[in-house]
């Protein structure tokens, strides 16, 4: 099956995503994690405040088959959390990279995301997997 | 047939292997006195002959069956109905495991599914999980739930004195390692201190109502505890008598927000002490962080009506080594006995027994109360109180049951040292007007130094 790649994001190799504007980020995990995952039934946000530190895991998300955790792709505090995943956590299945996103954090250290893949690099990432 | 398996053949392949040429010399070291010792036994008996025996043996035992009793201290003699026993030998119920299949065995679902349904309704919850060991475990469990609930953000529990003392301690042992600070109970704390111990580390409050010691928490003291703890971000974890429950407001109306509890007195035997069954309702904002497991019921794709296990893969089969809890064994047939008791009984005739409980256990405090030497807590109680004696409760016990056939309470020296003269004393519906006068009287004879 063909994935979705949102084309503005920027990519870890453990398959999350983020999206910065400007000192913020929000995250998600791409399609290629969701479908994985299949369907997901819940999803374990962390606490508003919490300070996520890039490359650990900060996360649990359940589907049919697994929970799997998800590491924060950048660090910073989280400002915001997807509510919405609390009543339709198949949010994350049907649109990962727009209303399925997880939280959003204020960046610690912006420069972090440049070191992660572009979508260009991602896709032959996953095509090698 | 022998049960030892192996031929001839096999057995001179494994004396080559260890390099020595026969049985005899493999035993060698074995002194040859010890090799095939004498053993000394009576003559063998025949089934009638062995029955007689153990017959005999049993009637050694003081049972409560025979003998008027009040103790209870967490485990309770109630009249079980016969139609509990009945359901629960039914071989379909009596010789099922846990089913690995689950939805092949609807039967085993749908009693457990009922189960659910009715501590729920009686704790006032919205949900229940398959239970637990015993009392002890599902008070421990609702602790780690409401660390979880935390996100371990929250490393405090407070513990109140008047929560079983054997329950404390099951709590201690099952979140040693976890670097939690678990406190309140070095002293008999009201409800208005515990909540003051409350800060912004503090997972969850426990208390017991009634607590270990029969004394009833007041609705407006529980809520009141409730709406504290809640203030704090805290969770409020109540250990409960389901037999209380008959007369008592529901947890769940009061502000608590995990109800767990012995579920023995309903519809199960005292049994020694075991196996007995924990409850474990809590509300529905919390379900994906309880433990053990959850019956549901469902339709099949034609509509009709089915049971499954709703949140029990999720522990064992998906989340592993990140599930909240491991412990998906539930009690099933003591939970049947629970289920098939309380449909037996039906609300108004719960009602009744914990009001025949409860007034038994007043008419014997008055009675204890009036007797020279004695003295019998005043706080409100339900079906159990403390009464405070001339001499060590342990010499009461031993002279009631040696000189009058009374099987006494529980010295509560057996938890707490320091109270020596002092004995947890339980009425229920068991326990006859008669047998209790005859322990009113007892007791003053008995009380002489």
């Amino acid at each position: 099956m063909e994935h979705k790649v949102d084309q503005k994001v920027r990519y870890s190799k453990t398959h999350e995503w983020v999206r910065v504007e400007g000192g913020e980020a929000v995250i998600g995990i791409s399609d290629y994690a969701q479908d994985k995952l299949s369907d997901i039934v819940y999803v374990e946000l962390p606490p508003a405040g919490k300070e996520l530190k890039a490359g650990a895991a900060c996360m649990v998300i359940e589907s049919v088959k697994a929970a799997e955790e998800v590491f924060a792709p950048v660090s910073g505090s989280v400002i915001g959390r997807n509510e919405a995943l609390e009543k339709n956590p198949e949010l994350v299945n049907t649109d990962p990279f727009g209303q399925g996103w997880l939280v959003r954090v204020k960046l610690a250290a912006p420069a972090e995301a440049a070191s992660l893949m572009d979508a260009a690099a991602y896709t032959s990432y996953c095509a090698a997997l | 047939m022998s049960f030892i398996p192996n031929t001839d053949t096999d057995r001179t392949a494994m004396l080559e292997e260890v390099g020595v040429g026969s049985m005899a010399e493999l035993f060698h070291d074995v002194p040859v006195e010890h090799r095939f010792p004498r053993i000394d036994l009576p003559a063998p008996l025949s089934e009638q002959e062995v029955l007689r025996e153990l017959d005999g043996l049993s009637r050694k035992n003081a049972d409560c069956g025979a003998a008027p009793c009040f103790l209870g201290a967490g485990a309770y003699r109630h009249f079980i109905p016969s139609v509990v026993d009945f359901v629960l030998s039914r071989s379909e119920f009596a010789t099922a495991y846990t089913p690995y299949q689950p939805e092949i065995s609807q039967g085993t679902l749908q009693a457990i599914f009922e189960y659910q349904s009715m501590i729920a309704r009686l704790t006032g919850m919205e949900v229940s999980n398959a239970s637990h060991y015993d009392g002890a475990t599902s008070t421990a469990e609702a602790v780690i739930m409401t660390l979880n609930v935390a996100q371990g953000a929250r490393r405090g529990v407070i513990l109140s004195a008047g929560v079983h003392p054997q329950y404390r301690a099951v709590v201690r042992t099952y979140t040693q390692g976890m670097k939690l600070s678990v406190v309140g109970d070095d002293a008999d704390r009201s409800v208005e201190e515990l909540a003051g111990m409350c800060n912004s580390s503090t997972a969850c409050v426990v208390v017991q109502n009634p607590d270990f010691f029969g004394r009833i928490i007041s609705p407006p003291a529980l809520t009141a505890l409730a709406s504290k703890v809640h203030a704090c971000g805290a969770l409020l974890v109540a250990a409960v008598n389901p037999v209380s429950l008959g007369v008592l407001a529901p947890p769940g109306d009061l502000g608590v927000d995990v109800a767990v509890g012995e579920g023995q007195a309903l519809g199960n035997t005292l049994s020694f002490g075991g196996p007995y069954l924990g409850f474990f309702a809590f509300r529905r904002e919390h379900v994906r962080k309880s433990s053990g497991r959850i019956a549901g019921e469902t339709v099949d794709r034609t509509g009709r009506r089915g049971f499954v296990f709703t949140l029990s893969t999720r522990e064992q089969h998906i989340r592993r080594e990140k599930a909240t809890s491991n412990i998906c064994t539930n009690q099933s047939l003591n939970a049947l006995a629970a289920a098939v008791y309380l449909a037996s009984l039906g609300p108004r005739g719960l009602q009744k027994v914990a009001e025949l409980c409860w007034h038994k256990a007043h008419y014997a405090a008055q009675g204890i109360a009036r007797v020279r030497g004695y003295n019998v807590d005043t706080s409100e109680f339900f079906h159990e109180f403390v009464v405070h004696c001339p001499i060590p409760a342990d010499e009461i016990n031993r002279r009631l049951f040696q000189r009058h056939g009374i099987i006494g309470g529980y010295p509560l020296s057996s938890e707490f040292p320091d109270r020596k003269n002092e004995m947890l004393l339980c009425c229920t519906e068991m326990n006859g007007r008669e047998e209790i006068d005859l322990l009113v009287k007892a007791l003053s004879e008995v009380g002489n130094a």
